[in-house]
């Protein structure tokens, strides 16, 4: 067995060990759920939720984050995000809409290859500053920027 | 083969792979209320997505309903070579789940 397969299965195991058991069937649907993080995506509170998705909720403003978002939001039900972090060992991204009722969208936790880059789309309830938050060698770093939304996106 | 909610486009170029999914799901966060009965609609939405790449994780992204209906996701990593395969999945807040694994061109 060549060392390269060794490291891979050691990575796997280490990092991948609730994914790939989802998609071996081994893990119920209700035991990975256990793994998701409820007390952080139900705060109200920006600080809660990222303490509870990240483990801290001291970030330090860095401009080595780049946040993509619309100045205007046509709809708030579809914002389109992108974060690109150009700081070394990203390990996380979290994307938090500080006027939503549950401000934290999503925490992209990423693995050991992969970029400090994330793309998705959002619901914003009403104009709001979106903060980008990066988790790299334990720090947190953030990013804001305020978007209008013109029309809600939560369905009232 | 039953038609997948997950659809994906992954492109590698220099060894770094770039990938876009779309999956169809309502993300429906609980809040908003049926206009016909009046009454809430429950909540529905993906709370894990997790893309496996060699055996590892590549991503593993936590939502929850305020990602949009129909989610889009994209993300890239390194490492990757043309003709490898990635597999995508979901896990909602109901236990319903998917995946779907595709070739990166």
């Amino acid at each position: 067995m060549n060392q390269n397969r060794r490291v891979l299965l050691k990575s796997t195991f280490a990092a991948g060990a609730t994914g790939i058991a989802i998609s071996a069937g081994l893990l119920t649907p209700k035991a990975a759920l256990a793994a998701w993080p409820k007390a952080a995506f139900e705060a109200k509170d920006t600080n809660v939720a990222l303490e509870a998705s990240l483990g801290s909720s001291s970030t330090t403003k860095s401009s080595d984050i780049k946040l993509k978002a619309p100045d205007i939001a046509e709809n708030g039900a579809v914002v389109p995000i992108t974060v690109t972090s150009n700081i070394a060992n990203t390990e996380a991204i979290s994307i938090i809409v500080a006027e939503n009722g549950t401000p934290l969208a999503a925490t992209f936790n990423l693995g050991a290859n992969t970029k400090g880059f994330v793309s998705t789309r959002i619901k914003m309830g009403k104009t709001s500053d979106v903060t980008a938050v990066v988790k790299a060698d334990g720090k947190l770093y953030s990013t804001s920027k305020n978007v209008k939304v013109t029309i809600g996106g939560c369905g009232g | 083969m039953a038609k997948s909610s997950i659809k994906i486009r992954a492109k590698v170029k220099k060894g770094e792979a770039t990938v876009k999914c779309l999956i169809s799901h309502p993300m429906e966060t609980g809040l908003r209320k049926d206009k016909k009965t009046g009454k809430l609609i429950p909540a529905q939405f993906i709370q894990e997505v997790v893309c496996e790449h060699g055996g590892a994780t590549v991503m593993n992204a936590q939502w929850n309903g305020t990602i949009s209906k129909n989610p889009f996701l994209s993300f890239a990593f390194t490492g990757a070579k043309s003709g490898d395969m990635i597999k995508v999945s979901w896990v909602d807040n109901t236990g319903k789940n998917d995946s779907t694994e595709a070739k990166m061109k």
